[in-house]
């Protein structure tokens, strides 16, 4: 009884003690980092899919809390489907579709738009055009009112199509100012030739631009924007039973279309080629070393992930701690594969003080080429955890939130995509790394492509012997300005 | 200027509405301070399993002196790179491990930090920022300060020289207020100086201002309010205090001239940049000069956008923007021309239009536009926790400049309070043509596209 009772009294004492005032009074054990507790779980609420009787795919998550609502409609109108003769249409369509809709011109339009406190913005891609709008849940029913004009009634007003016009060759213009857009021009020219969507600039070309019509606008809206080649995506503080009886009345009629079939291009044979653009006097040099990758229907997607997430997908990265915190020859640098519905580029790239140029190639090709080597268990820990456990942010706000969703729509994913998502991650093994390291990360046939100040970086580069260069100069790359007629 | 390749938060956009919305602005906390004088903020928000550890510090370029310009900024980047228990490159390999992101920035006014983590890793964070707060000093190295100079000459370069028009805040900054003046300096600071920071006075810069007296961390999220209380008192109990970090003293800056400035630069279109001196943050005029730039600017029938790029279509974009800090703002008005065009022309539409607004209110529906732009940006600011702008972050802003961390209905009422008079009483107090600097920034070889200080009649 009595050894009880002490046993007993100690162990309240403890349990008191460690409860009370012993907690604070302990100097912290700093001797290492402490443990985490068990993982949260993400718990999504269900994601409803269902298609209207027009073809019209509805794709639906509630978010209570803020009210607030996201309503995304994409289309799979883009870069592809760009008549031969008019590069450049999808964004153009883009562009104009709220620049006047319904009854409303353009500036009738952006005051509506505005007053309600709502978003509405139209912009494309490769293989898709997306309208979102983001508004107060209380001025959900004008809002819906001016995205469906937006989608279905855009104006395509003759004088709009002249001020984008110029806007767009501006901008054009513009670009060779700018050492990001020249290398990001040059680079997809490169692995892609400009028989491949890829491989063009996706706002077009000065003449295309130029010549565009109101036909042309007209027929592109005409042929891609059916129901039957649209979702509409809808997240935020509204019932499923508020809001689909809205798009059913919206989007009801909308008439169903046969979409051309499209004729994917083989993709292009990936070769070792060294490019330099002359930027003269610039103070960094911006270098993309890559090659044509993988498609997002890969079935090695979550083993690419975690593997490029070692190489160049986070700080602690090969790529970045090499290039950034030991070399310091750059303020970051990265590598990703842009998983498209086509097979979107492998890229590594970085902006590097001019004079390390030629030192920073040679830390990429080394890091590109050890990677394929066997990983250290902890670092491809350290990978998939990162990727897996930072799952749950990329689902706070209701506009990233319809992001995703929009991909369950565009490659067909399994409407359990999410939550199995963090398992799919976690199960990438280390043979499944080095597997894609070696099979996509080939340095042998990668084109390196650099932007910078020939006078200073031209010699370096050669002495490397990275395989035979071409020097071109910005209007090589990107043409001539484009002049602007005035007004 | 920010650690990692993110941009900045958003500027504020402005706006208002009625009461029942107001209560969706309030944001509860529990606000506490630790013997060592840091305040802490905690907030609870189980709508994801995350928590987002924010942490202010009160000391910004602003505290730097001449000469020695880019020690906070610096600073920063050196936080990162390991303390007394944290090796070297563990703070991101530990945190990636975490599934955490995390990442710092610095501006004239504060240093501030975060990490945002799973739910499960919240003590981790506070192992991390109590131990760089406490225990930095005897793991910094003289190596450690000469990596991160390099690596934050190479964010200048990335950031200002290598950029188009890159150069303009450095030379509209230095024009607008006094040499001494602690806004006068670019946060980046000088290529010059960050190569004459020493090692001792990076260790003086860091014992005077990162002190937890000097610090307020803020921690929103899925949490249990006492025990995230319990882990904040026992990671931050070996953490002495500092001295008492006195408020930064500057004299007020005064324009009394109106300044015109011309540079070349590499670039195919002229650019007109034209800045005032404003009331600080969360001051009165703060507010108004936020819609005055709503309603300059602020969407395709705004003033300026409409007559400048739509109508006449002589610029290819025009921007107004209150720049809030909380010395002094800055109220900018930055235009491009379209080829053809100079920089004299943007500027007569652009005075025209001054003058319509000094002196006669916007109409209901103008001001109306711009207000309830901004109540709906309040909204979606609530949506998230973590990193820059989100709720964390913004009960520290608010704590810093107004004492109140849930300033949020408050700071929107500001906006829903205006009335069109109040507008334009606003743009004639503070957009005189007499006190204002001009920049103009044309392609190299083309001065005449500059504007030029017009004829006085």
């Amino acid at each position: 009884m009595k050894a009880r009772m002490k046993t007993w009294m100690g162990t309240t004492l403890v349990a008191l003690g460690l409860s009370v005032g012993a907690l604070a009074a302990q100097v912290p054990d700093r001797s290492r980092p402490p443990e985490l507790g068990p993982t949260p779980a993400l718990t999504l609420p269900p994601i409803t899919r269902t298609v209207m009787p027009n073809g019209l795919t509805l794709i639906y998550m509630p978010k209570r809390g803020v009210p607030l609502v996201q309503v995304n409609v994409v289309v799979k109108a883009g870069q592809v489907h760009d008549p031969a003769h008019r590069p450049g249409l999808a964004a153009m369509t883009a562009a104009m579709l709220d620049e006047g809709a319904g009854s409303r011109d353009a500036l009738t339009l952006a005051d509506a738009v505005e007053f309600l406190g709502a978003s509405l913005s139209a912009g494309g891609g490769a293989h898709e055009t997306t309208v979102a709008l983001h508004t107060p849940l209380a001025q959900l029913d004008p809002a819906l009112e001016l995205l469906a004009d937006v989608v279905l009634r855009p104006r395509f007003d003759g004088a709009e199509l002249e001020r984008q016009r110029r806007q767009r060759l501006t901008s054009m213009a513009q670009w060779h100012d700018e050492a990001r857009a020249i290398v990001q021009v040059a680079y997809n020219a490169a692995l892609y030739g400009a028989g491949h969507p890829y491989g063009r600039m996706f706002a077009g070309t000065p003449a295309s631009v130029g010549a565009m019509t109101v036909a042309d606008l007209q027929r592109f809206h005409g042929t891609y924007f059916v129901p039957n080649n649209a979702a509409v995506i809808v997240v935020g503080d509204v019932a499923l039973d508020e809001i689909r009886p809205r798009i059913e009345r919206l989007f009801g009629a909308w008439t169903r279309g046969a979409v051309p079939a499209y004729q994917a291009p083989n993709p292009p044979r990936a070769a070792r080629q060294v490019l330099l653009v002359d930027k003269p006097g610039a103070a960094q040099s911006e270098i993309q070393i890559g090659l044509v990758g993988v498609p997002r229907n890969t079935p090695d997607y979550y083993a690419l992930v975690v593997m490029n997430t070692m190489l160049g997908g986070s700080f602690s990265s090969r790529l970045n701690q090499k290039l950034r915190e030991e070399k310091q020859y750059t303020y970051g640098a990265r590598s990703s594969f842009a998983f498209g519905l086509l097979p979107g580029p492998f890229t590594a790239s970085a902006s590097v003080q001019t004079a390390v140029t030629d030192s920073a190639l040679v830390e990429f090709l080394r890091e590109l080429n050890d990677i394929r080597q066997p990983v250290p268990d902890e670092e491809l820990t350290r990978a998939r955890n990162y990727v897996a456990l930072r799952f749950p942010g990329g689902f706070q706000a209701v506009s990233q939130i319809a992001g995703q969703l929009e991909n369950l729509y565009l490659f067909d994913l399994p409407g359990d995509y999410f939550n199995g998502y963090v398992q799919a991650v976690l199960a990438v093994t280390a043979a499944d790394v080095q597997r894609v390291a070696r099979q996509y990360v080939t340095p042998d046939r990668m084109a390196i492509v650099v932007v910078g100040d020939r006078s200073k970086v031209e010699s370096g580069i050669r002495g490397l012997r990275l395989g035979g260069m071409t020097v071109k100069s910005i209007l090589d790359v990107l043409g001539p300005v484009p002049v602007v007629g005035s007004e | 200027m920010m650690r990692r390749l993110l941009l900045t938060a958003v500027l504020l956009l402005i706006g208002g509405t009625a009461a029942a919305q107001d209560q969706l602005l309030d944001v509860p906390h529990t606000r506490f301070v630790l013997p060592n004088g840091l305040n802490v903020i905690l907030h609870q928000d189980r709508a994801t399993p995350m928590v987002s550890v924010n942490l202010w510090y009160n000391v910004g370029s602003g505290r730097e002196k001449p000469g020695r310009t880019g020690f906070a900024h610096l600073f920063e980047h050196i936080l990162f790179e390991g303390s007394a228990n944290v090796p070297e490159g563990k703070f991101d390999e530990w945190l990636e491990a975490a599934g955490g992101n995390n990442n710092g920035s610095t501006n004239s006014d504060r240093t501030n930090y975060f990490e945002d983590v799973p739910s499960n890793a919240l003590e981790l964070a506070l192992f991390l920022e109590s131990d760089r707060m406490g225990h930095l000093l005897g793991a910094m190295s003289p190596d450690k300060v000469d990596g991160q100079r390099d690596v934050v000459k190479n964010e200048r370069r990335q950031s200002y020289e290598n950029r188009p028009y890159g150069m303009a805040f450095l030379t509209l900054d230095s024009a607008m207020y006094p040499a001494s003046h602690p806004y006068s300096w670019p946060t980046i600071g000088s290529m010059e100086d960050l190569s004459a920071a020493s090692f001792d006075d990076v260790v003086e810069f860091f014992r005077i201002y990162y002190a937890p007296n000097n610090a307020s961390l803020s921690i929103a999220g899925d949490i249990d309010l006492a025990q995230a209380r319990r882990m904040v008192e026992h990671w931050f109990s070996d953490v002495p205090a500092g001295k008492p970090v006195p408020p930064v003293a500057a004299a007020p800056a005064v324009l009394t001239a109106e300044k015109r400035m011309v540079l070349e630069d590499r670039v195919q279109l002229p650019r007109l940049h034209m800045c005032w001196l404003t009331p600080p943050v969360y001051t009165p005029g703060d507010a108004e000069m936020d819609v005055v730039a709503g309603v300059l600017t602020g969407g395709k029938n705004a003033r300026l956008y409409k007559r400048l790029v739509y109508d006449l279509q002589i610029a290819q974009d025009v921007g107004a923007f209150q720049g809030s800090q909380a010395l002094s703002s800055q109220f900018c008005i930055i235009a491009t021309a379209r080829a053809g065009h100079g920089l004299g022309e943007l500027e007569t539409v652009i005075q025209e239009e001054l003058a319509r607004l000094r002196s006669e209110p916007p109409t209901d529906r103008e001001v109306a536009r711009v207000v309830n732009q901004t109540e709906a940006s309040f909204l979606s600011r609530l949506e998230r926790i973590g990193s820059f702008g989100g709720k964390a972050d913004q009960l520290n802003a608010y704590y810093w400049r107004t004492g109140n961390p849930d300033f949020f209905a408050e700071d929107l009422a500001r906006y829903k309070a205006l009335a069109p008079k109040d507008v334009s009483a606003a743009a004639a107090t503070h957009l005189r043509d007499g006190a204002r600097v001009v920049l103009s920034i044309v392609p190299n070889g083309k001065p005449e596209l500059a504007a030029a200080k017009p004829s006085t009649d």
